[in-house]
């Protein structure tokens, strides 16, 4: 089961949850768990939200693989000027 | 990506050869936005609004559509309405709705220069004559300027629909607060309780532009079948077409977008202004229309940074090890939502290891421009606040402030308080070089005072793609979708590939690829430029060098395993007992046509991995306190870049942001009137640094891999920006004895400040 951790402002949309545990292989299937476990997260997941596995920083990766004990953040994406 | 290459192996990659476009632009043969015409162009110009906040009751275009060379006039009419609809576009994520609003106003004008109309005529004068004989009913609303006044509760409405994301239970009354957001870890109350000493400030900056010297340029060529040509001054062609598409509801393939050389765009040039306007003006006149904005327009109507106001408060113990951090970040978004205050909220104080952090941001509409990104969008705001605070109490705690931030810096593993771990990094070798440069130890003179502070940004990858294409003689076409945002990236690129394919620089000519050439690319911004398109380039080389191997092989009738590619050639792998006479590139380049046909390597990803950038800055002041003027005396950047591929162009990027960063610590801000009109929209009264204002500003590059990147690049183009307002008010609050906390440090705030100080 992968360690899933929510940064704190995403705690309003899922009922005050920020830690979790899923059986998930890749970030599609991560956004997708967590879009029908908290329905209101579930619009932002693909445009607003950024996802660290392990350390290295993924975003719109919906492929990238999510090992069995991985540490897996999620918090808004980044740009830039 | 992998297959990292070590230093002693570089023969191109860390030198400092001249760039291909800089003969182009010291001889004035650069082709700028402005520099495209077409024959039979047409001019557009744009009404815009002279009010703040008015209600759009009527347009009447008659009187201007009936004058001699007007061939086209369009107004919100022009363009279909859009849904709340968003999409990323550099910055933050955008709403369409609001984009096609702030393009062409419909309902509301929420600013001044906001455009109500644009017209098409043969000359420019024509057009402006035009412009006079358009008729707008305007109901004038009352407005708000500010970010403290627009937060409060009886403040002007900008948007009847509006209430504040991030509140819960959603409010029953709308609000020019857009959002509220919230970053925490630990607990902040235990962490103030456990302090020993605390410093709780609160600072307020001004909105300030990109101050790019050349303004939006375009021309749009639209054909009778709706097949569009444009060229544009952008950081992001792909992002422009499919903006274009999207609110002129065209399919993407109808629209080809060529980027002009770019007179500087640090963030401002992410999003389209004129370029829709163009698209319909010139579908309506059958001509091509050419945009170009006056410099009162850019100060008008294109996205400045948010002015912001930061409340801090800091906790730590007596030996120097910071409890616990709170900070509430209010931004302008302008007229729109969308500020840097979330970017700005992780990167507060993402520099530290803290247990105990909360973070609060507010985005707030406000009746100004909307803001667009300005290099690390948010992050000098922040790091102003932050880094003031973190000087005032290593001076509480009587610890040099190098020192108490290397005791409280963040490290590789150091928990960020917004999300993630964070990887290698190079912070505390900045702060070691600082401490151990000469500029840290030398001595001051009478009313001068030295500043420290230091910045971060994340840095980012995304898509991008290059094409590596072999002419016929062995030189190289090297084509590549990031832009060069006049940085000098092109070199880089053709560094990195010459470096794989073992040729000379020289050899290696690389242009940005059009939207028709290449496959989508993001915008150049957050500092992914070199980052990304670098490992597009180097992808795209090493698959050439693939099929250049397997086109030998064939040739010599070997194994392709038997084939390496070394120092520009195609030669028997070592220790291999298949042996065969070598081909160079040139050889394999002119068979190549009777072999199998022409060599490329192509490249289409989704850059991952960007490292992160700290940097630390000292800077020397001295300050007239008769007059209030602060003099910059010396300047010492010290930042982590992974490894610069061109040094002197990340050395630029170093002291151009600096540059931006001195001007907005010192003299920059918009000042508007009581009506809500902006009273300096011009080089004259809105004072940008020039050359006479600046010391040298001297660099070190420090160098921590990126492990991520084929050559270690970290993103370099943002964190310099965000140390120098903190290091400047730093040195000042020295200087005088007396903490300043809002921006500019212009001469008659400072002197108030001096004259001020109690006895």
């Amino acid at each position: 089961m992968a360690r899933i951790s929510l940064s704190s402002g995403l705690a309003l949309y899922t009922g005050g949850e920020t830690a979790i545990e899923l059986e998930v292989g890749n970030v599609r299937q991560l956004f997708a768990a967590l879009g029908e476990r908290y329905p209101e997260l579930a619009s932002r997941l693909e445009t607003e939200i950024a996802v660290a596995i392990d350390g290295e920083i993924y975003q719109d990766a919906l492929l990238q693989k999510i090992a069995g004990a991985s540490e897996v953040f999620l918090f808004p994406k980044i740009a830039g000027g | 990506m992998s297959s990292a290459i070590g230093t002693e192996d570089l023969k191109i990659v860390g030198s400092r050869p001249l760039r291909p476009d800089g003969v182009d632009k010291v001889t004035g043969r650069a082709r700028y936005g402005a520099d495209v015409s077409l024959p039979g162009q047409l001019i557009g110009k744009v009404l815009r609004s002279p009010h703040p906040h008015a209600r759009i009751l009527a347009i009447d275009t008659s009187l201007a559509l009936a004058l001699p060379g007007v061939k086209a006039v369009v107004t919100r009419d022009d363009f279909p309405d859009m849904p709340d609809e968003y999409a990323a576009a550099g910055e933050l994520t955008i709403n369409y709705r609001d984009v096609t609003r702030n393009m062409m106003a419909r309902e509301k004008v929420l600013y001044d220069g906001h455009p109500v109309a644009a017209v098409a005529a043969i000359s420019e004068s024509v057009a402006r004559e035009a412009l006079k004989l358009i008729k707008v009913d305007y109901q004038v609303l009352p407005h708000v300027i500010d970010v403290r006044e627009a937060m409060r509760p009886d403040a002007p409405l900008l948007h009847e629909a509006q209430y504040t994301e991030g509140v819960s239970p959603k409010p029953d009354k709308p609000s020019n607060i857009a959002k509220r957001l919230e970053f925490s870890r630990g607990d902040v109350a235990a962490g103030f309780a456990r302090a020993e000493v605390i410093v709780e400030r609160e600072f307020n900056t001004q909105p300030v532009h990109q101050g790019y010297i050349e303004p939006q340029a375009c021309l749009a060529s639209t054909t009778e079948d709706g097949q569009v040509e444009l060229w544009t001054s952008t950081q992001g062609h792909f992002m422009f077409r499919a903006q274009c598409a999207k609110l002129l509801q065209m399919e993407v393939s109808r629209i080809r977008v060529t980027p002009t050389e770019i007179g500087g765009g640090f963030g401002g040039k992410n999003n389209i202004y004129n370029e829709p306007l163009a698209i319909v003006l010139s579908r309506k006149s059958h001509r091509p229309v050419k945009m170009v904005m006056s410099r009162e327009e850019v100060f008008r109507a294109t996205g400045p940074t948010s002015g912001g106001n930061v409340k801090v408060r800091l906790g730590a113990t007596k030996d120097g090890r910071i409890t616990a951090a709170f900070a509430e970040l209010n931004f302008q978004a302008g007229a729109y939502p969308g500020s840097s205050v979330a970017p700005a909220s992780m990167c507060a104080f993402t520099r530290y290891d803290l247990d105990n952090v909360r973070v609060i941001g507010h985005d707030v509409t406000c009746n100004r421009p909307k803001v667009a990104a300005y290099r690390a969008p948010g992050a000098p705001i922040a790091a102003f606040a932050v880094e003031s605070a973190i000087d005032e109490l290593a001076g509480k705690l009587a610890i040099d402030p190098i020192e108490f931030r290397l005791k409280n810096a963040a490290r590789e593993g150091t928990q960020t308080y917004y999300g993630p771990k964070l990887g290698t990094i190079g912070y505390v070798e900045t702060l070691e070089a600082a401490r151990a440069h000469p500029h840290y130890r030398a001595p001051l003179g009478p009313d001068q005072g030295r500043g420290v502070a230091t910045g971060f940004w994340f840095n980012i990858g995304g898509e991008t793609s290059a094409t590596v294409n072999i002419n016929e003689d062995g030189t190289v076409a090297l084509m590549h979708g990031t832009l060069d945002v006049a940085g000098g990236s092109r070199a880089a690129m053709a560094m990195m590939v010459a470096e794989e394919l073992g040729i000379p620089f020289e050899q290696v000519r690389p242009i940005v690829g059009d939207t028709a050439v290449l496959g989508f690319n993001f915008i150049t911004a957050g500092s992914r430029g070199t980052f990304a398109g670098g490992m597009a380039c180097v992808t795209a080389a090493r698959q050439a060098i693939d099929r250049l191997r397997t086109r030998v092989a064939a040739i010599r009738e070997v194994p392709v395993e038997a084939v390496i590619w070394k120092d520009g050639q195609a030669r028997p792998a070592e220790g291999s007992a298949i042996r065969f006479e070598p081909m160079s590139l040139a050889q394999i380049a002119r068979l190549a046509g009777k072999t199998g046909g022409t060599i490329a390597g192509h490249a289409e990803i989704n850059a991952q991995g960007a490292g992160p950038g700290f940097g630390t800055h000292i800077v020397d002041v001295a300050v007239d306190r008769e007059t209030g003027a602060i003099r910059v005396l010396r300047y010492t950047a010290v930042q982590d870049v992974g490894r610069a591929i061109h040094p002197a162009y990340v050395e630029g990027q170093l002291q151009g942001g600096v540059a931006q960063g001195i001007g907005w610590a010192l003299n920059e801000e918009y000042v508007y009137g009581a009506d809500g009109v902006l009273q300096n929209p011009g080089f004259l009264d809105y004072r940008i640094p020039v050359a006479s204002d600046l010391p040298y500003i001297d660099t070190v590059l420090v160098e921590v891999p990126n492990p991520n990147h084929p050559y270690g690049v970290r993103g370099c183009g943002e964190v310099p920006i965000i140390a120098p307002l903190a290091a400047i008010a730093n040195a000042v609050s020295h200087a005088l004895g007396i903490r300043l906390c809002d921006l500019p440090l212009s001469p008659p705030r400072v002197a108030r400040a001096i004259a001020d100080r109690p006895a």
